[in-house]
């Protein structure tokens, strides 16, 4: 059985609707990938299944946490399993933490609220998690205010006190987009160490296909409030269908290898109020026929154990898209 | 944190002596201060008197000495109509006008900052929409305004309350609903924007993201946030209880300092008006003191930035 399990979760914003019917699951100690460019989605999707969102979201379909139903559950449910089941951390370190109170304290609330711990066993098990998560001399710094530590330790911090609460599950939403290339990596280090110690399930959201590969067993490709393309990783990697899943590859940076062009996806993602018709990444696509532009393409089973939402999906992306191999060939 | 509050003192007292110098120079030089206390119509030995008797025949730096030494020794001379030592005679005052002025402080934050956190809790509810118009309607109307009105209505009409004077709490309770009523609507506004742009902060997600009760996140995450910016109007409010009733004092006759400043300059009393000066400026300076320590305690990141100085 799956851990959370999104059925059809729709969300409007006075009267805009940003989701259009997302459907995922998260097995126990699994980590999925959630990919796509800014705005598609990602972040509102887990907000509304934990209830963070504002009031004046409206919110339908069904999340449910182990056979409970999170969508409209009382703020006491809510509370039991923010933190507590489901942790998340998020894309600004610096400013996720509280300015004015100390990070030992910050430990402190969600250990007391979560485990029952006060007091000194309180303070060590903050020390021991400071510790877990890297930062150094943890025992004197945890007095700390978090202007005083640099945004990669702030973000240790915060994995720390998703810790704190030992979930099940941690949402990890663009954790390292804020940081620079070297500290992205150790973090990304560090949440596959932790994950790989404490079995916990993770949805590591992201723009960016480098760092999904590097903490996920699996990947769902979200475009305008709809998940387009969902397959292992290792599938997603050797095999994309979905034009726009290729068209993120192609703007990887590629460390090893021959340098070659980046190719962004031409266009930009469009904004929820005015959605094209039919396929919402017709217009940037050099895939989309009429048909595209008048159907919404239904999410489908594929015989890879993949979903993907695509009336024309790509068979080799790398012969048709890849302007590496178009070189090669030339 | 002790030497900022050292260097913070020096630096109060330099802001002091730099104000005085300016209101040293409004007077003198602006035109002839005699001119200017005893009015153009004044006979010639009337203001050669004047001259003489306020050194105003000397050289300026001689006059500015002079002052300096008034200053420091808080000798600002006889007040000439009460015959009284100037700075005493101000001093004196004071209680009347925090007699009315604290009370009034204790309303703007006791009701203020509360109504503005609650319309911030609750936005775009009826309460936000009430707390927003009456506020707005305080501090639009202005204060001879709503003080005659209030005259007007509890004291000629109904009866209940006196129109002026200085007997009892019954005396004081209209100029203090009149200087409150302002501060407490600009309150309100400030500390429901405050409380909003502090409830918008990704650390207020995270607090609820921890699985924190409604009421915990508000008590600990954001009202601590809030206070800082909520304190340095609490300092202009504070920097104004001596010298920010004079309106409504003298609309009430009530007998403190704001009603001196009136009495002062309409009678040319120099060393009144000087030490006056003294007084008020003072009162803002140490005002400004405590919000900069307030800001300390209430701000980590502002406490490193001193220490790094
Ligand atoms: N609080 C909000 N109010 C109105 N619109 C919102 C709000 N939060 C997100 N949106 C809109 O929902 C869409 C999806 O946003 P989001 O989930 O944050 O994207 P991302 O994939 O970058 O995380 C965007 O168009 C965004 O403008
Ligand atoms: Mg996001």
């Amino acid at each position: 059985m799956s851990l959370i399990w999104i059925k059809d979760l729709r969300v409007s914003f006075d009267g805009v609707q940003v989701l259009h019917g997302i459907n995922l699951q998260v097995g126990k100690g699994e980590s999925i990938g959630l990919v796509g460019e800014s705005g598609c989605g990602k972040s509102v999707t887990w907000l509304a299944a934990l209830g963070l969102l504002p009031q004046r979201a409206q919110i339908s379909g069904s999340v449910t946490l182990e056979g409970r139903e999170l969508v409209n559950a009382s703020r006491g449910e809510l509370e039991q399993v923010r933190g507590g089941r489901i942790a998340m951390i998020f894309q600004d370190p610096s400013s996720s933490l509280n300015p004015v109170q100390r990070v030992g304290k910050q430990l402190d609330e969600s250990l007391r609220l979560h485990r029952g711990l006060s007091g000194a066993t309180a303070r060590a098990e903050a020390i021991r998690l400071l510790d877990l998560v890297g930062i150094p001399s943890a025992k004197t710094r945890i007095d700390l205010y978090p202007h005083e530590f640099s945004g990669g330790q702030c973000q240790r911090i915060m994995i720390a006190m998703a810790l704190a609460g030992e979930p099940d599950l941690l949402i990890a939403d663009e954790p390292t987009t804020a940081l620079d290339a070297t500290i992205q990596a150790q973090i990304l280090d560090l949440l596959a160490t932790i994950r790989h110690e404490t079995g916990m399930a993770m949805v590591f959201i992201s723009h960016d296909l480098g760092a999904v590969s590097a903490v996920c067993d699996r990947a769902a490709v979200m475009y305008a409030g709809r998940v387009v393309e969902q397959n292992h990783i290792g599938e997603l990697f050797d095999n994309p269908r979905h034009p726009y899943t290729v068209g993120l590859f192609e703007a990887i940076p590629e460390l090893q290898g021959p340098r070659r062009r980046l190719q962004p996806i031409n266009g930009t993602v469009p904004n929820p109020r005015h959605l094209p018709r039919g396929c919402a990444f017709s217009p940037r696509c050099a895939h989309a026929s009429d048909f595209c532009r008048s159907a919404q393409p239904a999410l489908l089973q594929q015989p890879d154990g993949g979903q993907v939402a695509c009336f024309h999906p790509v068979r080799d992306p790398r012969r048709t898209f890849s302007p590496a191999s178009a070189e090669l060939a030339a | 944190m002790l030497r900022h509050i050292l260097s913070r003192l020096v630096r109060s007292f330099l802001t002091l002596m730099l104000v005085m110098t300016f209101a040293f120079l409004v007077l003198r030089l602006s035109g002839d201060p005699a001119l200017i206390l005893l009015g153009p119509d004044a006979p010639q030995d009337a203001i050669n008197a004047f001259r003489e008797r306020w050194g105003l025949n000397d050289p300026i730096w001689k006059q500015y000495l002079a002052y300096l030494v008034q200053l420091l020794t808080l000798e600002f001379g006889v007040s000439m109509r009460d015959q009284v030592p100037a700075l005493d005679l101000v001093l004196s005052r004071i209680p009347a006008t925090l007699a009315i002025t604290l009370p009034a402080l204790l309303l703007k934050v006791g009701l203020g900052i509360p109504a503005g956190v609650y319309a911030a809790l609750h936005r775009q509810s009826i309460a936000d929409r009430g707390v927003i118009t009456l506020s707005i309607l305080g501090f639009t109307v202005p204060s001879f305004v709503l003080g005659l009105l209030l005259v007007l209505v509890f004291a000629v009409q109904l009866g209940w309350l006196p129109s002026g004077g200085q007997e009892g709490v019954e005396h004081a309770l209209l100029p203090i609903l009149t200087l409150s009523v302002g501060g407490i609507g600009i309150m309100a506004r400030f500390a429901r924007s405050a409380m909003i742009e502090v409830l918008g902060q990704p650390y207020i997600r995270t607090a609820m993201a921890k699985g924190l009760s409604w009421r915990s996140v508000v008590w600990k995450h954001a009202l601590p946030n809030a206070a800082v910016p909520i304190v340095t109007l609490l300092g202009f409010m504070i920097g104004s209880l001596i010298a920010g009733a004079a309106v409504v004092e003298s609309i009430f006759s009530w007998p403190g300092v704001g009603r001196l400043i009136v009495t002062a300059v309409a009678n040319r009393d120099l060393a009144v008006v000087q030490a006056l000066l003294l007084v008020i400026a003072s009162s803002m300076i140490v005002a400004n003191f405590l919000v900069d320590l307030a800001y300390g305690l209430l701000d980590p990141r502002l406490r490193s930035r001193r220490a790094a100085h």
